[in-house]
Order: C-alpha cells, then structure tokens, then sequence
C-alpha cells in the first residue's frame, strides 16, 4: 500500500523513533541536555519549508579535496587517501540538487584541529579537517579527504569513537536540517560505540 | 490497522560533538581555511530594510549551568515578512538571506547575532503569524537538532493570535518563546534564554 505524497512542498514528519533518542544514559552528556518535555507537534508552515538558499559563489571550487584546501605547497596530509561520495535524496528518492554539503574529521591519528581538542594524537600540518561542496543536478557530491583516526573519549572506560566524519545536510527546508556521522564499513569499534547503539541502525551485524 | 509507510528513511541524526566548529565555523576552531570566508556570519546583507536589532542569549542544561559549545542557526524573513527562498512568493532585498549562524562564547556561554526585525508571515489556513525568528540548536549532548521559536516581546497582541503559540496547550509555557526587549547604547537588544532542561524548559518543535 501506498500513500498520497504531502503537498507540494511539505515534509513527512521526522519520524522521532526512527532517531537517537535524546536522552542516553551510555552517553553522559545527554543526560543534562537533553529536554524532558515532548516536543510540540508542529504541521510545516512557509517557516519550515523553507531554507537558506546557496550558490557557487559562496564557496570555491577547492574546498571539497580537503587533501589540498589546507595543505602546504607541495604538501599532503598523512594517512589513507580516500574519496567520500554519495548523493542526497528526500524521502520519495528524489535528488537534492544545489544543497550545500559540510563535513568535518579528526586527522588520520584521530585528532581535530580545534582549540579544545587535547588529544596526544598529532596535528597534521597539512591538514584542517574541513569541506564543503554543493550537490549537482542529481544530487551527487564528492569529497576527497584521508581516512580518520579512532580516539578515545571521557565517557565509560575506555570508550572509543569509530573512525567517522561528521556530515551536515541542508535539504530544501530548514525542516530537513541534519547533522549526521558517517562510519567505514567493518571497523570493529562500531559494535562497541554508544553512539553507534544508541543511533538504532540496523545492519545485518548488529546486535 | 495503520498503513505502512513506503519511503527512504531519513538518515539518522548523530551528535554535531565538540568541535562542529571545525567544520561549521573553523575560525572559532581557531584556524582560517575558507574563502570565501565561513558561511553564515551575515543575516541581512547591506540593504535590508526594517529595524536593526540584536539578538542574545544562553543555553543553560538542566543544572541551570551555560552550555559553552552550542552552534546554533536562525531562519528568519524580512522585515516584510518575506523568506529568501523561491516557496515562498516575493522579493527579499539584493543580499537578504534570512540565515546565519551563530556560536556561543567558549568561557561564558553567551551567543548572540545581528539582524533586523521579520515580519509576520502568513500561516497555514490564512492564519497570520506572529513576527519570530526559527532556531536550530546543536551541541555535544544534543543528539538531534533541536527546533524552537523566537517570538518578540513587544508583540503581545500578535503573539496572542498566533497559531503555532496558540498550539502550546501549557500557557505558562509559553513565555519561554518570547524574547525580552531592551536597549544598550542606542541598539534593541532582544534577550532569548534558552533551557534545554528544567522547570522553564523552552518549547521545541518536533516539524
């Protein structure tokens, strides 16, 4: 059986089970941020199907090879070379043409380029961890990056975070607004992660 | 017995963590990559019209302490309550966006951000809604993109008749969507605390 597709323009509603729940006693952070209330149901109005709107002209060309956009001359970062690449669809597997597309990733011995970051993982020179691109008319987008390390966190005793990049997603509505993590198929740190669990991901081996 | 709903699931969200500046913000990551320079920093462009005002505020977790590591990002019409985007019928002026994106203050918490004054935007069934600004709230802890509401204080007769406050069936709640109006040094200041936890639990949109 199907169903009527909503009117040109609206969302399907986020489907909130479908999500990590807010609060997660296995991910200590949560548990004072996260809201105790129920959210108000809301039907999209002109305020959430829309969004911001970008263009070429708001990045340049380079910033998707994230071997380069920070790399000395002549330079290159440590670690596997690899290209990340996917294409964004709504819920009818339609493309999103011309959204905008950020991600972000610890260097190849697992640490960020950030001020906050304290990780005896060593800073890359030749790298910043950053990218973004727009899709094209089919919704396709690529980056070229290296491979990022696993670290440590403070949160159970030696809890490790898998090998991920961080993806933030636009759509075409500040409605579909997303920010997710992407993980590298067969890295045994996945089944381990809190963050991973608490996702409800289902793949064929976890448990 | 309910239907089955037959289409793409949307990719689950994951935390933005610690150090979605690096991707979202790198110069408060504490390097410069982008140039163009990171998107966001500009609401309005040079020539929108409608009243100057300052938003400010804190996220505060449920032991009332300032979340020092949100990013958090506005969605707002002109001020003749147009949104920069082709749903929606009208002009918005040369370099109008409508969104930016702000990040707190790594010490104090305190976030804040320039723009004008949106005006009312027409609703769903032709019912008007008040003056506000859609916010879109990440952080380490937060493991899906809160929605909220920032309505304005000085608009209490709107605010009275508008649909999606109205929706809040707790009235006491609803102050937690309207921003206190003030002036600094000849600027509007609008103050909008944010609880993500607590008695005053701000309202969050499930859209």
């Amino acid at each position: 059986m199907t169903i009527a597709p909503p009117k040109q323009g609206e969302f399907y509603q986020r489907d909130r089970r479908w999500h990590p729940p807010a609060f997660h006693q296995n991910y200590k952070t949560s548990v004072a941020r996260s809201p105790k209330l129920s959210m108000i149901s809301l039907e999209n109005t002109v305020s959430e199907i829309t969004g911001p709107r970008f263009g070429h002209s708001d990045l340049a060309p380079g910033d998707n090879d994230l071997l380069t956009n920070y790399a000395q001359p002549e330079q290159s970062p440590i670690g596997e070379r690899i290209i990340v690449h996917g294409r964004v669809l709504d819920e009818n597997a339609r493309p999103v043409p011309n959204t905008l597309v950020e991600i972000w990733q610890a260097n190849a011995s697992g640490r960020y380029r950030h001020k906050k970051d304290a990780y005896l993982g060593a800073i890359d020179p030749n790298f910043g961890g950053c990218g973004r691109t727009m899709t094209d008319e089919n919704g396709y987008y690529y980056f070229r990056t290296v491979k990022p390390g696993a670290y440590p966190w403070r949160n159970w005793v030696n809890d490790w975070r898998p090998a991920h990049i961080h993806v933030s997603v636009f759509g075409t509505g500040f409605a579909q607004r997303l920010i997710t993590q992407l993980y590298f198929e067969g890295d045994p740190l996945i089944k381990t992660c809190p963050s991973w669990r608490r996702s409800r991901i289902p793949t064929p081996s976890s448990s | 017995m309910p239907q089955q709903l037959e289409y793409l699931k949307e990719t689950p969200s994951q935390t933005a963590g610690p150090y979605m500046h690096i991707g979202l913000a790198p110069g408060a990551a504490g390097f410069e990559i982008y140039d163009p320079a990171a998107l966001g920093q500009d609401i309005t462009g040079p020539n929108a019209a409608g009243e100057r005002i300052r938003i400010e505020g804190l996220v505060t977790d449920g032991t009332g302490s300032p979340v020092k590591d949100v990013l958090l990002e506005a969605w707002q019409a002109n001020a003749a309550g147009i949104y920069a985007h082709p749903e929606h019928p009208g002009e918005v002026e040369a370099g109008f966006r409508g969104w930016g994106r702000v990040i707190t203050d790594f010490d104090s918490g305190e976030w804040g951000f320039e723009t004008v004054k949106p005006g009312a935007v027409m609703g769903r069934n032709g019912q008007m809604m008040a003056p506000h600004i859609n916010l879109w709230i990440v952080a380490r802890g937060i493991n899906v993109g809160l929605n909220t509401r920032l309505y304005f204080e000085d608009e209490a007769e709107a605010n009275a008749a508008d649909p999606v406050i109205n929706v809040i069936e707790w009235e006491k709640r609803r102050k937690t969507l309207i921003a206190k109006r003030s002036e600094r040094d000849g600027q509007v200041v609008y103050r909008f605390d944010i609880h993500l936890q607590g008695d005053d639990e701000t309202v969050f949109f499930d859209i």
